[in-house]
């Protein structure tokens, strides 16, 4: 009997690794080809020429004025789409599941309707609200901000309403309140912290999707960094790709860092 | 050291979706003293005790703490500490840090903080766990920690909302009397709300039963359960026997025997006796009209339960856990009443 018990994990251990080799050489291949691209010359010579372009900061400003522009337009948005997210969706949502439970279904509806909007239709309906933006705030790249908040907000839902469920937020609070504290510092001091992981993993779910929108600021006429990219590559292909897969390693990167530090818990780690 | 005040609520009403939670509660607390409100779930008590918190705001009525109005004075502000049902302890932070979170909020020095509270984790007897997080300790540890927590504050009030209902019964023992030990030690006013009967009779110095919204009766463990004020309470509050019996004014013929009638008995003709286990008597008798239906021993005690007679209910007899083998199902016996006054209602 344990034999074929044996047997049998032996063999589902040998089918999830034929899985994830699978899944990653799905992810791997075109990365690699991207690679194999942007170390070659016209003659078919290995060359870091490309990548040696990139890491000269200075070079990239002077050579590619627009991907820089591109990149610093799309560092601006990610900062205030996550601030902004987590301003607008952290208190709403604790507040709705503590005063206002019968509201959090017209919430959760309210955040996921985004990702069946498409964004050209988004950008249809956007375009008369940011005449508005543009004449109160002036003409910049960095307030697509606002309509990135717009797309984040399924992602961010989920991850909140994750870490939210969680934990008793409705007694923490309480015990908070009766203990001396305001609403203010029951947020910042006893909600916050219980769900860094959750408010993490919405900031960086909401990085990877602004430093990788193309459609919203293109339609907008909008230079950030993946229509800089986009204009690039019509002109130096090799460059353009460089930083698409820099920036692919990158988004992979920060969600390998988010899973790290989803599955580690505070409390445990200052433990002594 | 008693820095006791009095806490009065006053026709205290709180209505949700047409069901009142509160229905005109009034409870004057003494000074120090301890008071349980008891009752079933849905009765009001935990309402009341949010009420007093400020985490419920009552529709009408008023708050009262040391004189002062608190009615519409935001929970922060009202200088309470309190122990919930769930654990509440907040996660990230140590046994030590939960402690302190409220005297770092009033602003007290780093040294002073933590002499409290050493002092308070002392108290409760959690020195070695001053650097435990929240998933290092017990159901019972992170009570107490609560517990230390609220009184490191010193409230001039603590509510306890049913603080050891998610533990274990040798737990529930052993934390129950350290809250008393606790609060006869600091001499705090507390409001303490349970469903567990024995909890409220076993630490209160007074204990409220309520019902639907209101408070039914309020008086020391001892009356309250030798003078319930209803057959709610009698019922409630330990057990009873439903018996019928003729009253006559001062006294009830009961399964042969006259019993003193309580104040507030149906006082004339046929009535139902509400008689406690312990004030039965059982006897074998082979020319006996009752008949024994089962006997079970309990450890410290035994109990009896008897047929007096065709078409009567069964009732409850309690016996020293020495007799109860000698009743077996089957055996003729004789129940008479002990003679202690007895509540009798109309018969219905």
């Amino acid at each position: 009997m344990s034999g074929i018990r044996a047997t049998r994990r032996r063999r589902q251990s040998v089918l999830r690794w034929v899985v994830v080799t699978l899944c990653m050489l799905f992810f791997a291949a075109p990365l690699a080809g991207m690679l194999d691209f942007t170390t070659k010359d016209a003659q078919g010579n290995r060359t870091g020429a490309t990548w040696a372009k990139l890491v000269d900061v200075q070079g990239v400003s002077r050579d590619y004025p627009d991907l820089a522009a591109g990149f610093t337009a799309s560092v601006g948005l990610a900062v205030l789409t996550v601030v902004v997210m987590l301003v607008l969706l952290v208190p709403t949502m604790t507040w709705v599941r503590l005063r206002l439970p019968g509201l959090s279904r017209t919430v959760e509806f309210l955040c996921l309707l985004p990702l069946t909007v498409p964004a050209i239709v988004l950008v249809v309906g956007l375009t008369p609200v940011y005449s508005w933006v543009t004449y109160f705030l002036g003409e910049s790249t960095i307030w697509l901000g606002f309509a990135y908040v717009i797309l984040v907000l399924p992602y961010a839902y989920r991850s909140l309403d994750v870490g939210l469920r969680a934990i008793d937020v409705k007694t923490l609070s309480e015990a908070g309140r009766s203990l001396g504290a305001g609403w203010g510092t029951v947020m910042v001091r006893v909600v916050l912290p219980n769900l860094r992981t959750a408010v993490l993993s919405a900031a960086f779910l909401a990085v990877a999707l602004t430093l990788g929108e193309f459609t919203i600021a293109n339609l907008f006429s909008r230079t950030n960094l993946q229509v800089a990219m986009f204009f690039l590559g019509k002109s130096d292909a090799q460059v353009s790709v460089a930083v698409g897969l820099a920036s692919l390693v990158f988004a992979f990167l920060v969600l390998f860092a988010l899973s790290f530090v989803g599955g580690r818990s505070p409390s445990r780690k200052e433990t002594s | 050291m008693s820095r006791g005040v009095a806490v009065q609520l006053t026709d205290l009403r709180r209505t949700y979706s047409g069901v009142n939670a509160l229905d005109g509660l009034t409870l004057h607390l003494e000074p120090g003293e301890l008071v349980a409100l008891l009752g079933p779930s849905g009765c009001g008590k935990t309402t009341a005790l949010r009420c007093l918190a400020g985490l419920e705001d009552p529709d009408s009525g008023r708050v009262e703490v040391g004189g002062k109005d608190l009615t519409r004075v935001p929970t922060n502000k009202r200088d309470m500490g309190m122990v919930f049902q769930a654990y509440s302890l907040f996660p990230h932070l140590t046994a030590r840090q939960n402690v302190e979170f409220g005297l770092q909020l009033r602003k007290q020095g780093g040294e002073q903080r933590r002499r409290r509270s050493t002092e308070m984790l002392e108290l409760v007897g959690l020195s070695a766990h001053v650097d435990k997080y929240a998933h290092q300790l017990s159901g019972g540890q992170q009570q107490r920690v609560a517990l230390a927590r609220a009184l490191a504050i010193e409230p001039q009030v603590l509510l306890l909302d049913e603080p050891l209902s998610a533990l274990d019964a040798k737990v529930r023992t052993q934390l129950r009397d350290e809250i008393r030990r606790i609060q006869l030690e600091v001499g705090t006013t507390t409001l303490f709300v349970t469903h567990d009967q024995e909890e409220a009779l076993a630490i209160a110095d007074r204990v409220g039963v309520m019902r639907s919204g209101r408070l039914l009766q309020l008086a020391a463990p001892q009356e309250l359960y030798s003078r319930p004020a209803d057959d709610f309470v009698a019922d409630f509050v330990g057990l009873t026997n439903r018996v019928m019996g003729t009253s006559h004014g001062m006294t009830v013929q009961v399964l042969g025997a006259d019993v003193p009638l309580l104040p507030g008995s149906a006082s004339e003709g046929p009535v139902t006796v509400l008689i406690r286990p312990e004030h039965l008597t059982v006897t074998q008798d082979a020319a006996g009209a009752a008949v024994v239906i089962s006997s079970s021993f309990l450890g410290a005690q035994g109990r009896v339960v008897v047929s007096p007679g065709e078409n009567l209910h069964p009732v409850l007899v309690q016996v020293p856990s020495a007799v109860v083998a000698d009743f077996s199902p089957g055996d003729r016996v004789t129940v008479r009443p002990v003679g202690a006054p007895a509540l009798a209602i109309a018969a219905g």
